[in-house]
């Protein structure tokens, strides 16, 4: 498979702008300048496929097509670099070794919407990605990429590096705009969507950093080389990090479509030697966990994920062998849920909080009978009844855990102990 | 003694708020700066930034307290944040947690009393493939084991 994503991480100095260019980096930028029209930039991100990599999967080039052409007030884009979701690394591995990548989209998506200031929000704990960031904005406007008058185009761009201070939701798009505005990172209600009403009330798309390293590629090749691959509905190739119990852990790129068990065995080398696999996040904390025994036959993409009960989600695997009690790995995560709640709606603001003390009882050996199906109960009355869908990120996980693996909760309960790690 | 940022702060304060197009947007910014400039951010801070910022002290109290990275007490010269989410915690996070308390005498949430050490535990850092993991004032350290761990906390000791 040609690498899209990952095709200069691993050359000597790939975070420099010189780097970069041998490697054919702006070419695409001056290309779309030069030939390309806003609109048919736009048209060209809409024929190639692309769907957002934040998470959500929404088509890139038909949320660029909501911004209003005709309004009078600022544009804005934002790139999403707040990388948080339990389980995924890929985006810093793109700010670390291949920031010019990430520019090179950011510029393109605000030609495409007329956007002349640019935000990248990194979360605030990557004090490493954010300088190598920085200094690669430097370097673009030394070269004339940003700034002024961008390649004698009459194109005007300033990029804006903003670091968060720690908060998981501020990757939610809504979320991460009024942290942007100065303030708490509360999301806000959609409708008005951020196309129309973002950043200080302005149009704004917010792209994830993995979505706008995929823009240059995608230019340079040809909207129609990248619709080849994949699958009909979820084109080109996605960023998955792996982690936990697996030989190989790290950031691979995979074509849509690619077999997940061959995946996590051929490409990740499996879970470790003597062991059985009993469970995996496919995407990111905040999506259900597949037994081991329902992988087969899924495949890497949004529509399959989803036919399997989960979905593609960030692309955040995480591995779980038998050593790994279900328990605990519910209340982890539930605690993360717990933590990060910004305190808004009141499903979410106290269910995630039940939900985590529910777990911790039953893991240490305080579980009442009732306790599974009061767990059922406050993820259902979280789901849908929130914001942002964070409650659901919070509620699906939770009641996945549980129907999944109630044997496994009802012995903690019955025994009064963990009994996996007990074992 | 009065809180306020030197000439030279107050020139970078300049700086980021003409980079944004609206005044209220550098906030996380200058709450940044002004954590770098008095160690943590005390009540008299907070005053001092809502006054430059020319916004209530409510919303800059707010602020402050949604953001992690924000302290409102003073941490140690080394802060440990050790991440104990799933995949650092499936590494084996809780052993590694278990021996800096052990090691440093305190536990989550405290300093020692020389003012060296704080420990944190914090959410997940995005460095899930090379866990445990751990943030040391700017820095990651990951694909912690016991031996790594007692060494780095030797050498600052």
């Amino acid at each position: 498979m040609e690498k899209i994503l990952l095709r200069n991480i691993d050359a000597p100095d790939s975070h420099t702008l010189a780097a970069y260019r041998s490697r054919g980096g702006y070419r695409a930028l001056e290309r779309a300048l030069r030939e390309m029209s806003p609109e048919r930039l736009i048209e060209e991100i809409k024929a190639s496929g692309l769907r957002g990599r934040g998470g959500a999967g929404f088509p890139t080039g038909m949320k660029w097509g909501f911004v209003p052409k005709d309004s009078p007030k600022p544009k804005y884009v934002v790139c999403n670099a707040d990388e948080s979701e339990p389980g995924t690394f890929k985006d810093r591995v793109l700010i670390e070794k291949d920031p010019h990548a990430i520019i090179e989209g950011t510029i393109m998506a605000a030609y495409a919407i007329q956007s002349h200031t640019a935000f990248i929000y990194i979360r605030g704990e990557f004090s490493f990605g954010a300088k190598v960031l920085e200094k690669a904005i430097d370097e673009a406007m030394q070269a004339g990429y940003l700034g002024k008058n961008i390649l004698g185009s009459g194109y005007d761009l300033d990029i804006i590096l903003h670091r968060g201070a720690g908060a998981y939701i501020c990757g939610e798009e809504t979320g991460l705009l009024s942290s942007l505005e100065g303030g708490k990172g509360w999301p806000k209600v959609k409708p008005p969507f951020p196309a129309t009403h973002g950043l200080f009330g302005c149009p704004t798309v917010v792209n994830n950093v993995e979505t706008l390293a995929s823009l240059p590629w995608i230019i340079d090749q040809g909207a129609a080389r990248y619709a080849a691959i994949g699958t009909e509905k979820s084109k080109g190739t996605k960023l998955f990090s792996v982690s936990g119990h697996i030989r190989r852990p790290g950031v691979y790129e995979v074509e849509m479509g690619y077999p997940f068990k061959r995946f996590l065995e051929e490409d990740c080398g499996g879970v470790p030697e003597g062991k059985k696999l009993k469970g995996v996040i496919p995407g990111g904390a905040s999506m259900p966990v597949l037994r081991a025994d329902e992988i087969d036959g899924v495949r890497m993409d949004y529509e399959s994920f989803q036919a399997a009960g989960t979905l593609l989600g960030s692309g955040g695997v995480i591995v779980m062998d038998e050593s790994a009690c279900m328990v605990r790995a519910a209340w982890n995560i539930a605690r993360f849920f717990a933590h990060e709640s910004c305190g808004q709606c009141t499903p979410c603001r106290e269910g995630c909080h039940w939900m985590e003390k529910i777990f911790r009882r039953i893991e240490h050996g305080e579980g009442r009978k009732e306790d599974l199906d009061l767990v059922l109960s406050v993820s259902g009355n979280i789901m849908g009844n929130t914001i942002c869908p964070f409650g659901d990120a919070a509620a699906m996980p939770a009641a996945a855990f549980v129907k999944k693996y109630r044997e496994e909760f009802e012995e903690h309960i019955r025994q009064k102990r963990c009994v996996v790690l007990a074992a | 003694m009065a809180v306020k940022f030197p000439d030279e702060s107050l020139k970078r304060f300049d700086e980021i708020v003409r980079r944004y197009p609206k005044k209220e947007a550098a906030m996380l910014p200058v709450l940044r700066l002004a954590q770098e400039e008095f160690g943590y951010l005390s009540a008299e801070a907070i005053d001092y930034v809502a006054r430059i910022m020319e916004t209530p002290v409510a919303h800059v109290y707010g602020v402050v307290t949604f953001y992690t990275m924000l302290n409102m007490k003073p941490v140690g010269r080394h802060h440990i944040q050790l991440c104990r989410t799933l995949p650092c915690a499936l590494a084996g996070a809780e052993k590694i947690s278990a021996l800096i308390k052990a090691k440093l005498g305190i536990g989550v949430g405290e300093t020692t009393p020389d003012g060296k050490f704080t420990v944190s535990e914090v959410e997940c850092l995005a460095s899930c493939g090379s866990g445990p993991m751990m943030q040391l004032n700017d820095d990651y350290y990951e694909n912690l084991t016991e031996a790594k761990v007692a060494e780095i906390l030797e050498k600052l000791k």
